[in-house]
């Protein structure tokens, strides 16, 4: 056996070769941006200008700017309402999906639609629904006499607010819902046989038997729909760029907002950049507070 | 405790009948168990009892009140089911406390009695557990734990061992039966293994498609089966079926089962050349006296018997003798049926005729 080939054999030296190449994409295509994106935020780049290095100073302004920080409580408010919403509803959904209804297959089919149209064109079509003069909402309720005149949806601070978020549940509630509803396909039939017969109620084996058996998986799912939410961009972008009044600017919007039309690159990687921290601590409180518990651990199925 | 009765239960699912008529009683205390083959209706007639199924038509009775219409947490039943059911987010002190929490009883009770299974069935160190982190025996436990906190009526068990190996389930089998005879709750036991339903059973109901078989003791069941149906499920190697024709021989009555082949067959009063099964139990075959050849084909000795399998006019027969022999396959030896220990059947009906 030559040199060369023992060399190859070698599993310490075939391992990392055959992880090279993956090693390599990923360097290149992940954390080079994700580096440059947290380097350029250090600098006063500008489009067509090469920054210099100016340590925190953008930081140091975003914190008095009073645009940076709605952007901030929009985001955080945006988030939370709009996934406590995507949760009820989702798990709602899939308790019904669970059940023994007619055409089952069909109807979850159509339950995922909302996921698989792509953003833009989901977005559009409430931009439609939410328009100012030719709303389709506006116009049931005006003609079934609820009301006298047009909503303007988007042009009103909270009721842009409130629309947009509207828009994200219906797209994020399928997600949620199919997943937890192959989470409740996982829990044996005999399970709530057994609570029926320990007398439990319909609501008490959905409170002790349901809701601890899925919590593994709520967990999971949520950590998802938080972080999609948070980092949202083209559902607003399409709907109200940030407007009005800057009312439902998220942090990601208003990163793309300064950094490409504004052509403030630094200002915008900080705000891109300012974000990871929550995120980081959104999956560390699942990993550590929800996804795996005791009952789960410990012991084979012997 | 109470008396469970089954008055004329049937169970169809969609047009599917599965239970066609079923009438059972049992007595309060006793311990009967359905057995029968996979697919007889054993597993539904039992969720039927305990609620988990609707009754189709007919009448079942809890003490004296009719519970057909009765939920599940109404009836006063506990049932173990075949892969425990337990709550695996619960500890096991908790799966036990389940029911009497959700009944509201105060936490002394519930102590006191979750403390007391817990003795009865040896699982006081493990009360902290969670159920993963408990063996196959001990999950077992638990089950029954959880069903024996409640004090119910009845104990209904879904073939609660079928997912042990085989030393443990000789062993809880015992512990099962011993448990019975501590606390003589009235139990229904459902299983395939007809070796449980003997050891463990007051009294056996032999079920096959969705039909009562026979209803009795186990060892009434072994010395008369009503049929060939009962005579070949009970017993273990099953019991040897030979179709002949009936003859008058030797001064009483013999089964020709090939031309120079007649076994000698119990008094009855059948015509001479009617068909018939005549049936012998493999540990009723005398060996090595006179009688039918039969040529060896295997020999298996299992230290406490020997089985031997052979060929007597091209049907497949099997001996058991408690003797060692020393036959080789290929040999001829002499097969005779003892006395008084054979049966006769209809062929066409599976009825016992004598």
């Amino acid at each position: 056996m030559s040199a060369a080939s023992r060399f190859f054999d070698n599993r310490n030296v075939l391992g990392p070769l055959f992880m090279l190449p993956a090693a390599a994409l990923l360097l290149f295509f992940l954390t080079y941006p994700l580096g440059l994106g947290v380097w350029l935020g250090f600098t006063d780049a500008k489009i067509g200008r090469v920054g210099e290095w100016i340590g925190i100073e953008n930081y140091e302004f975003l914190v008095t700017d009073s645009v940076f920080r709605l952007s901030v409580f929009n985001t955080f408010l945006y988030t939370l309402v709009a996934s406590v919403f995507k949760f009820v509803l989702g798990l709602w959904l899939a308790l019904l999906l669970n059940k023994h209804i007619p055409f089952k297959s069909f109807v979850r089919a159509v339950v995922l639609l909302p996921f698989i149209v792509p953003t833009v064109l989901s977005a559009i079509a409430f931009w439609w629904i939410y328009d100012a003069q030719f709303s389709i909402v506006s116009w049931v309720l005006v003609k079934m006499g609820v009301m006298d005149h047009y909503i303007n949806f988007l042009g009103e601070p909270n009721l842009a607010r409130m629309s947009t978020i509207i828009a994200n549940v219906w797209r994020g509630v399928p997600f949620v819902a199919i997943c937890l509803l192959a989470g409740l396909q996982t829990i044996p039939p005999s399970m709530y046989e057994a609570a029926s017969i320990d007398g439990a109620t319909a609501f008490q084996q959905f409170r002790y038997i349901t809701l601890p058996m899925l919590s593994p998986i709520i967990a999971v799912v949520m950590t998802f729909s938080v972080l999609f939410t948070f980092t949202d961009f083209q559902l607003i972008w399409v709907l109200t760029r940030g407007g009005p009044i800057n009312a439902t600017h998220l942090m990601a919007t208003l990163s793309f907002q300064r950094a490409i039309p504004g052509g403030a690159l630094g200002e915008g990687a900080a705000i891109a950049t300012a974000m990871i921290p929550f995120l980081l601590a959104a999956i560390l409180f699942s990993y550590f507070g929800l996804q795996r518990r005791r009952w789960q651990q410990g012991g084979s199925d012997r | 405790m109470a008396s469970v009765e089954l008055r004329q239960v049937r169970k169809s699912f969609g047009s599917t009948p599965v239970v066609h008529g079923v009438d059972v009683s049992i007595a309060d205390g006793e311990f009967v168990v359905l057995v029968g083959p996979s697919g007889c209706g054993k597993s539904t007639l039992l969720r039927m009892i305990a609620g988990l199924e609707e009754i189709t038509s007919g009448e079942i009775r809890i003490g004296d009140r009719v519970v057909n219409d009765v939920a599940p947490k109404q009836r006063d039943i506990a049932m173990v089911f075949q892969n425990y059911a337990l709550y695996p987010h619960m500890k096991v002190i908790d799966n036990m406390a389940f029911s009497m929490k959700l009944a509201g009883r105060s936490q002394e009770e519930i102590h006191a009695r979750v403390d007391k299974a817990a003795k009865i069935l040896g699982l006081t160190d493990y009360l902290d557990r969670y159920p993963r982190q408990l063996s196959g025996g001990q999950r077992q436990r638990v089950a029954m734990g959880r069903a024996i906190v409640r004090d119910p009526q009845v104990f209904l068990f879904d073939e609660p061992l079928s997912n042990l190996d085989a030393k443990l389930r000789v062993q809880m089998r015992t512990e099962i039966k011993e448990l019975h005879q501590r606390l003589k709750t009235t139990s229904v036991y459902v299983t395939h293994d007809q070796i449980e339903a003997m050891t463990m059973a007051d009294k056996i109901v032999v079920m096959n498609s969705g039909r009562v078989e026979q209803i009795g003791s186990p060892l009434d069941l072994y010395d008369q089966p009503a049929n060939l149906f009962v005579a070949g499920f009970i017993g273990s190697p099953a019991m040897n079926f030979l179709p002949g024709k009936l003859v008058t021989k030797w001064g009483g009555r013999g089964v020709q089962i090939a031309p120079d082949c007649v076994l000698p067959a119990p008094a009855n009063s059948e015509s001479d050349g009617s068909d018939v099964v005549i049936g012998v139990r493999p540990e009723h075959f005398d060996i090595g006296a006179s009688g039918v050849k039969a040529q060896v084909i295997v020999v298996e000795p299992t230290g406490a018997d020997t089985q031997v399998y052979c060929r007597i006019a091209g049907h497949s027969v099997t001996a058991v003798s408690r003797e060692r022999h020393t036959f080789r396959p290929g040999d001829t030896i002499d097969l005779n049926p003892a006395e008084g220990k054979s049966y006769l059947f209809n062929p066409a009906s599976g009825a016992r005729i004598a």
